[in-house]
C-alpha cells in the first residue's frame, strides 16, 4: 500500500516565544517492509537552522531552531510510504517457546540478536513491576510459542483496558495506568513492553500512524487522524513483529512506522525548549492518512 | 638546632637521629599498610628526611604553622560546600599539615600504569559511541552498557579526527594492605579536585617553606600548562585565539571555589549555562553589549544536564542546542557529553580483558576486584559473599551510591539482596581495600592516624597523557572508617611526589591568553555577572547603613536607661532613630506598625531580631548571607585581598548566628567589625579592581543604596516637624548615622539645625556621603554603559539621572526645611525625597530589563518526565 501522510502539529503561546530548540521524529523511517521515498518538513515561521540526521536507532530525526519572535508555531510533515504485507505471521513464525528466548539470545553472538538485548532492560517511560509481570503471567504458560503468547498478552490488554484519552498523560506512571485499567495507545504499548521484558522477551516501542476506514457509507474525514504507538517484540532466527494492542490486532499494511526505540522518550513526534511564550500553550494536532492508490497522481 | 621563633625557615634535621619520635606516636594496625612507617618505630626511607624535620620543627612550632595553614586558607576563602551543612555555602577547606609522600621510584610505575589506563579509556569511549566492537566481540556484554543511565544515546555518531575523546582523567588510587596502589574509581565525567590539589600546595610551601625546599617536591605548574596547551589545541577553529570558558552549574555546588579558581588560574571566563546561547550553528557567550564565539567548553557541570533539547528536558543548568554544535564540530566540550559512562564501576570488571583486547597487554596497574552482577556467576559471588563488599549501584539505591556490605543490618541486606535479584545489571560490587594509613596532625599537635585514597589527575598531550605530579589525598573522617569523602567531613592532604634531583623552580602565573585585552571596557560580562555586580554593591551599602544606624541606637540604649525621667528630647531622637529603622530595613510592623509604641518601649527584642533574624528579609543577617552569595557568585573577578574581607564578613555573620544575644551590647564586637570590614571591601573595591564595565554595576548599586538609605532616614526622622520638638541631638545622630558630623562640626560652627543639616546630607556634592555626591557618581558611571550610541542621544538612564540631579541642584533649602505647622510636617521635604527614592527604583528597574534579563524563561515544549519508577 502507498500512502501521503500529512502531520500537522500546531502551538499557540499566551505571549510571544523568542527563540526555540526542538527535536522532531516526524519522518517515516525506513524498514524492510516500509520504504519512505519523500518526506518534508516545513516550519512557520521560518527556521534559522535545521538539520536532519539519523538517531541511534536509526530513525530519521529533525533539529531546528527558530529566531523569530512568533506567537504560533506550526509543523507540517507530508511524507509518502509504501508498504508491504507481512505476509501470515503467527503461522509461518517458528514456534519457539517464550521461556526459551532469553536463553536464546544469551548464547547468540549473532549481531541481530546481541542488538535485541538492549531491549530487554527497563527505560525511563517502562519500568518493571510486579503487578505487571504477575497479571501477564496468564499468558505465559511455559512451553508456549512466543507470537502465541503475546498475541494473547495483546488480547487481553485489549479487553481489558479501555480506552480512555481523558485519564493520563504522557508522565502517568504505569501502575497508575494498571490501576485505572485505562488509557491511550502509549499507555498500553508501554505496558505490554513491560509486561514482555519482564518475561525475558525482548520489546520496542513504536510511533507511527495508522490508516482509518470511515464506516460504511461514510466519506473519509481529512485530518481526523492521529498519531498512533504500538510495540514490536523480537523472536531469534525471525525477526521483529508488531502488534497493535490498541486495536488488537497484527499490523499489516495500514500501519505506518515513523520510529521505534525503548519508550516515547525516544521518538517523541516533537519536543524542545522555548523562551518566552507566557504561561498556556495551545497544542492543535492533526493527522491525514491518505491512500494513495485513491489520489490521481 | 634553634627553636625557629617567628622566623619561616625550617630547622635542619640532625642526621644521626635513628628513632626519631614521631614514628614513635605514629599507630600501627595489623594489616593496614602504612605510609609513614614500615615497621613500629621505623620510618620508610622516602619518609625520614621529612619525620626528622618534623620531630625537629617541636610541637609548638608545628601548631603554629598549623594555624599559619588554617589562616591562609580562611583568608583566600578556600571553601567546599557540604550539601547537609548548616554552615552551607562558605565551609572552610580542610587540610592536614602533613602531605604524603610518594617516592620517585614508586611514582614512576604509578604513572605508567595511569597513562596505560588513561589510553584505554580513550578507546572505550570512542568505541562505545561508535562502532560498539567491545559489545559485537564479546569483551562487553550490551546489557552492561544499555542500562547505564550514563550511556546517553544522543551522543552516538560523534565523531573526532584526532581520536581525542577522554581529556581529562582521574584516578582514585588506595593502597592494599599488601602495599600495592590500585585503581579503586575513574573520574570522567568532569574531574574535580585539582584546583583543591593546587591550593593545597600553594598553602603547604608557604608555611613549610624550606621543608619543602628541600624535600626535592616535584612541582605542579607544568601539568596545569599542559592542560591549557590541550585545551587550546582542541578548538575547533584553530586560526581564531580561541575563546575557552569554564561551566559551572554556579555558587551552590560543592567545588564552586575550585570552578573560579582553576578558572583564574587558567585564565578562562567563568560562565553558566545561561550566559550562553546556541545561534547559527555555535556557541556564544552573551556579554552585556556583544556575543563572542566560544570554542572550547571546560565544564564542571554532568554531561545530562548539558543540552535541555537532546538529554536531561527539565536541566536549566545547560545550553539549549549545545549537543547539535558539538555533533558539527563547531564547540568542543571537556570532557565530551557522555563521558561519564566511563564512571561505571561495572566497567571496571572488564577492564583488564578490555586492555588486552585492544593493546594485546596486562594492566600495569590493576584495579580493585570488581563484580557486575548482570553476570551469573558474579552475581552468586557477591550474594554469598556481601559483607566483605562495597556496593556501588549504577543508580542511586535509598540516595545511596555507595553501600558498605558489612554495615547492613539483617533486614538491610535482604532488601538489597531483593534488588539485587530484580535488577542485577544495575549493581556491582568490589572489594574492600583496606586502605593504607597516613599520619595526620592532631590540634594537640600529635600524630593520629587516617586512611587515605589518593586523586591522580591526567591530562591528555598529543597521542598520550601526563600525569600531574602530585595528588589530591583525602583521608578518611575517623581512625577506622574506610568512608573518605569530602562529603563526609575528611580532610585533605598535599601529595608530595619526590624527585630524586631537585627540580627547577616553576612559575605559577601563565601568561593569560588573552593578554591583549579585547575590549578595553572589559567586554567579557556576561549580564549574570553584571547583576550580581549591581546587587552586590547594593547589599554591602545596605548592611553597612543598618549597622551605621544601629552602632548610634545602641549609644542610646547604652547610656540612658529609658524610662519616663528620660530627657525628652533624648526619647524624641531614640524613637525616630528606631522607626528609621523598621523605615530602611522594610521589617515591619517593627517600630512604625502594629504595636509599635510597645516595641519603641522596649525596643531590644526587636532590634535583636533585625540583627540575628535570617529568616526576615531585610535584617542585616539576611542582607549579609545576599552579599555573600552575591560576592561568592564572582569570586573569579574578585582579588584576595577582596576575598579575604568577604571571608572576615561571613566570620562576624557566623559569630552573629551562633552567639547568644540578649542586649544590644551583646553585638558591638560583631558591628564594629563589620563596619570595619565593609569599609575595606569598599575601599578594596576602588583600589583594587580594574574600572571597567563590572565594577560600574557594583559602583552603581552602591551609589543607588547609598542614596536610598540616606534619603529614607532623613525622610523617617526630619520630614516630622513641629516647632515645639528641641531637634540638636536627633540632628547630631542622623550626622552620626550618615558619617557626617566631623565634616558638619568643621563646617558649621552655630550647633545643629536642619538647614546646615540638608545642605550638606542632600546637596553638598563635595561630601561623599551626600545624596547629591551619590547621584553624581551614577551620572558618571551611566554614561559608561553599554548602549548603542549612534544616535547621540542620552540614554534613558542618563536622561533619568540628569533629570533628578537638576532638580536636586535647582531645590530651594528654605523650602526644604520650612514646615506646614497643620500637617506637622515638611512637605517640600518629603516632595523631594520621595521623588528621588521613586526615581532611583525606576533606575534599579531600568538596568534590570536592559542588562540583567537577557532572555525571558525557559520551558519545555512537551513537559514530559515520567513517573518515577515503582
Amino acid at each position: 500500500m502507498k500512502y501521503r501522510i500529512t502531520h500537522e502539529t500546531h502551538y499557540t503561546y499566551s505571549k510571544p516565544v523568542t527563540s526555540c530548540y526542538n527535536l522532531a521524529h516526524l519522518s517515516p523511517r525506513n524498514s524492510n517492509r516500509q520504504v519512505c521515498s519523500s518526506s518534508s518538513v516545513n516550519v512557520q515561521p521560518g527556521v534559522a537552522n535545521s538539520i536532519e540526521r539519523d538517531d541511534f536507532f536509526g530513525n530519521k530525526v529533525h533539529y531546528f531552531t527558530v529566531h523569530t519572535p512568533h506567537d504560533s508555531l506550526t509543523v507540517t510533515a507530508v511524507s509518502e510510504v509504501e508498504i508491504s504485507h507481512p505476509g501470515n505471521l503467527l503461522d509461518a513464525a517458528f514456534p519457539i517457546p517464550w521461556n526459551e528466548v532469553r536463553n536464546t539470545l544469551m548464547r547468540s553472538a549473532r549481531s541481530e540478536d546481541m542488538d535485541a538485548r538492549q531491549y530487554l532492560l527497563e527505560s525511563p517511560f517502562v519500568s518493571l513491576n510486579p503487578d505487571l509481570h504477575k497479571y501477564a503471567q496468564a499468558s505465559f504458560d511455559s512451553g508456549r510459542p512466543v507470537l502465541e503468547a503475546v498475541h494473547d498478552l495483546m488480547d487481553r490488554i485489549h479487553n481489558d483496558f479501555d480506552y480512555d484519552p481523558h485519564i493520563t498523560t504522557i508522565a502517568t506512571p504505569l501502575s497508575e495506568v494498571f490501576a485505572h485499567r485505562k488509557g491511550v495507545c502509549q499507555d498500553f504499548a508501554h505496558l505490554a513492553i513491560s509486561c514482555l521484558i519482564s518475561h525475558g522477551v525482548p520489546a520496542r516501542y513504536v510511533s507511527g500512524y495508522l490508516e482509518t476506514i470511515p464506516p460504511p457509507g461514510q466519506k473519509r474525514m481529512r485530518g481526523a487522524d492521529a498519531s498512533h504507538a504500538w510495540f514490536s517484540v523480537y523472536v531469534p532466527d525471525f525477526g521483529w513483529v508488531d502488534f497493535d494492542p490498541t486495536n488488537n490486532q497484527i499490523p499489516m499494511e495500514r500501519h505506518i512506522t515513523t520510529a521505534w526505540g525503548r519508550d516515547y522518550g525516544d521518538v517523541t513526534p516533537l519536543k524542545g525548549v522555548i523562551f518566552g511564550g507566557g504561561k498556556e500553550h495551545k497544542l492543535n494536532v492533526s493527522v491525514d492518512v491518505e491512500a494513495m492508490d485513491n489520489v490521481v497522481v | 638546632m634553634t627553636a625557629s621563633g617567628n622566623s619561616m625557615s625550617d630547622p635542619t634535621p640532625t642526621a644521626s637521629m635513628d628513632d626519631p619520635a614521631l614514628c614513635k606516636s605514629c599507630s600501627f594496625v595489623q594489616d593496614v599498610h602504612n605510609e609513614m612507617c614500615d615497621k613500629p618505630g621505623k620510618l620508610r626511607p622516602h619518609w625520614e628526611y621529612f619525620g626528622r624535620a618534623l620531630d625537629a620543627m617541636g610541637r609548638d612550632e608545628l601548631v603554629r604553622r598549623d594555624r599559619e595553614a588554617r589562616r591562609l586558607i580562611r583568608d583566600n576563602d578556600v571553601t567546599y560546600n557540604i550539601y547537609t551543612d548548616p554552615q552551607g555555602i562558605g565551609r572552610p577547606w580542610d587540610l592536614d599539615l602533613i602531605p604524603l609522600l610518594i617516592g620517585s621510584e614508586e611514582w614512576s610505575s604509578i604513572e605508567a600504569g595511569l597513562v596505560q589506563r588513561a589510553e584505554l579509556l580513550n578507546l572505550v569511549l570512542e568505541d562505545l559511541y561508535g562502532p560498539r566492537k567491545l559489545i559485537s566481540a564479546g569483551i562487553l556484554p550490551p546489557e552492561l552498557v544499555y542500562s547505564s543511565p550514563s550511556f546517553l544515546r544522543p551522543c552516538h555518531g560523534i565523531q573526532r579526527e584526532d581520536g581525542r575523546y577522554l581529556h581529562l582523567y582521574a584516578a582514585d588510587l588506595a593502597r592494599t594492605a599488601e602495599g600495592e596502589f590500585q585503581v579503586i574509581a575513574d573520574r570522567t565525567q568532569a574531574p574535580s579536585g585539582a584546583g583543591y590539589a593546587l591550593e593545597n600546595r600553594i598553602v603547604l610551601s608557604r608555611v613549610m617553606p624550606s621543608l619543602f625546599r628541600d624535600s626535592h617536591v616535584h612541582r605542579l605548574a607544568s601539568f596545569f600548562r599542559t592542560m591549557r596547551n590541550t585545551l587550546n589545541s582542541l578548538a575547533a577553529e584553530p586560526e581564531k585565539e580561541p575563546l575557552i570558558v569554564l561551566l559551572s552549574p554556579g555558587v551552590g555546588n560543592e567545588s564552586y571555589f575550585e570552578h573560579a579558581y582553576l578558572a583564574n588560574y587558567l585564565g578562562y571566563t567563568l560562565v553558566q549555562g545561561g550566559d550562553m546561547t546556541v545561534r547559527d550553528g555555535r556557541v556564544w557567550l552573551k556579554t552585556l553589549d556583544s556575543l563572542q564565539q566560544v570554542d572550547v567548553i571546560l565544564r564542571r557541570v554532568d554531561d545530562e544536564y548539558c543540552d535541555p533539547v537532546e538529554l536531561r528536558d527539565d536541566s536549566f543548568l545547560g545550553v539549549p542546542g549545545l549537543l547539535q554544535v558539538v555533533r558539527d564540530g563547531k564547540v568542543t566540550i571537556s570532557n565530551p557529553l557522555g563521558s561519564g559512562v566511563l564512571q561505571n564501576s561495572a566497567l571496571m570488571a572488564f577492564i583488564p580483558q578490555i586492555s588486552r583486547y585492544f593493546f594485546g597487554e596486562d594492566l600495569r596497574l590493576n584495579n580493585v576486584r570488581t563484580w557486575w552482577c548482570g553476570r551469573e556467576d558474579d552475581r552468586k559471588y557477591v550474594l554469598a559473599n556481601l559483607e566483605q563488599l562495597v556496593l556501588k549501584p549504577s543508580i542511586a539505591v535509598d540516595k545511596q551510591r555507595t553501600i558498605f556490605g558489612a554495615n547492613l543490618s539483617a533486614e538491610e541486606r535482604n532488601e538489597l539482596i531483593h534488588k539485587i535479584n530484580a535488577r542485577p545489571y544495575l549493581f556491582t560490587a568490589q572489594s574492600q581495600v583496606t586502605l593504607s594509613a597516613a599520619p595526620v596532625l592532631q590540634q594537640n599537635a600529635s600524630l593520629d592516624s587516617r586512611h587515605v585514597v589518593m586523586r591522580s589527575y591526567l591530562t591528555a598531550q598529543d597521542e598520550s597523557y601526563i600525569v600531574m605530579p602530585g595528588a589530591l589525598t583525602r583521608v578518611s573522617a575517623t581512625r577506622d572508617s574506610f568512608m573518605v569523602s569530602s562529603q563526609h567531613g575528611g580532610a585533605s592532604k598535599d601529595t608530595w611526589v619526590l624527585a630524586s634531583e631537585p627540580e627547577k623552580q616553576d612559575t605559577l602565573i601563565m601568561p593569560t591568553p588573552h593578554a591583549v585585552q579585547k575590549n578595553p571596557l572589559g567586554g567579557d560580562v556576561p549580564s549574570r555577572v553584571a547583576d550580581n555586580m549591581f546587587w552586590l554593591g547594593r547589599y554591602t551599602e545596605r548592611a553597612e547603613g543598618i549597622v551605621r544606624l544601629l552602632r548610634v541606637v545602641q549609644l542610646y540604649l547604652a547610656d540612658s536607661p529609658l524610662d519616663s525621667a528620660s530627657e525628652p528630647r533624648s526619647l524624641f531622637a531614640l524613637h525616630q532613630l528606631l522607626r528609621a529603622v523598621s523605615q530602611i530595613t522594610k521589617l515591619t510592623p517593627g517600630f512604625i506598625g502594629q504595636d509599635a509604641d510597645q516595641r519603641l518601649a522596649s525596643p531590644e527584642q526587636e532590634l535583636l531580631s533585625v540583627i540575628v533574624d535570617r529568616s526576615r528579609q531585610g535584617s542585616l543577617s539576611q542582607t549579609l548571607s545576599a552579599l555573600l552569595v552575591a560576592a561568592r557568585s564572582i569570586r573569579d573577578r574578585l582579588s584576595m585581598d577582596t576575598l579575604r574581607v568577604i571571608n572576615d564578613i561571613d566570620v562576624e555573620l557566623n559569630s552573629i548566628q551562633q552567639s547568644v544575644m540578649h542586649h544590644l551590647n551583646d553585638a558591638d564586637d560583631e558591628l564594629d567589625n563589620l563596619i570595619t570590614a565593609l569599609v575595606g571591601f569598599s575601599g578594596l573595591i576602588n583600589e583594587n579592581m580594574s574600572h571597567e564595565q563590572g565594577w560600574r554595576f557594583l559602583e552603581i548599586g552602591r551609589r543607588v543604596e547609598r542614596a536610598l538609605h540616606t534619603t529614607t532616614l532623613i525622610r523617617s526622622t526630619l520630614t516630622f516637624a513641629s516647632k515645639q520638638v528641641e531637634y540638636s541631638e536627633l540632628l547630631e545622630s542622623v550626622l552620626r548615622v550618615t558619617d557626617s558630623l566631623m565634616t558638619y562640626k568643621r563646617n558649621f560652627l552655630q550647633g545643629f539645625e536642619v538647614s546646615s543639616l540638608l545642605n550638606l546630607t542632600l546637596l553638598n556634592e563635595a561630601n561623599p556621603r551626600s545624596v547629591g555626591y551619590q547621584l553624581l557618581r551614577i551620572q558618571e558611571h551611566v554614561a559608561y554603559l553599554p548602549v548603542d550610541r549612534s544616535s547621540q542621544q542620552l540614554s534613558a538612564e542618563e536622561r533619568l539621572i540628569l533629570e533628578l540631579l537638576t532638580k536636586l541642584r535647582l531645590s530651594d533649602l528654605a523650602d526644604l526645611v520650612s514646615i506646614n505647622e497643620d500637617l506637622s510636617s515638611r512637605v517640600e521635604l518629603d516632595r523631594m525625597l520621595e521623588h528621588i527614592q521613586q526615581q532611583l527604583s525606576v533606575l534599579s528597574n531600568m538596568m534590570t530589563t536592559a542588562y540583567f534579563q537577557k532572555e525571558e524563561q525557559i520551558q519545555q515544549l512537551v513537559r514530559m518526565r515520567p513517573g518515577s519508577a515503582e
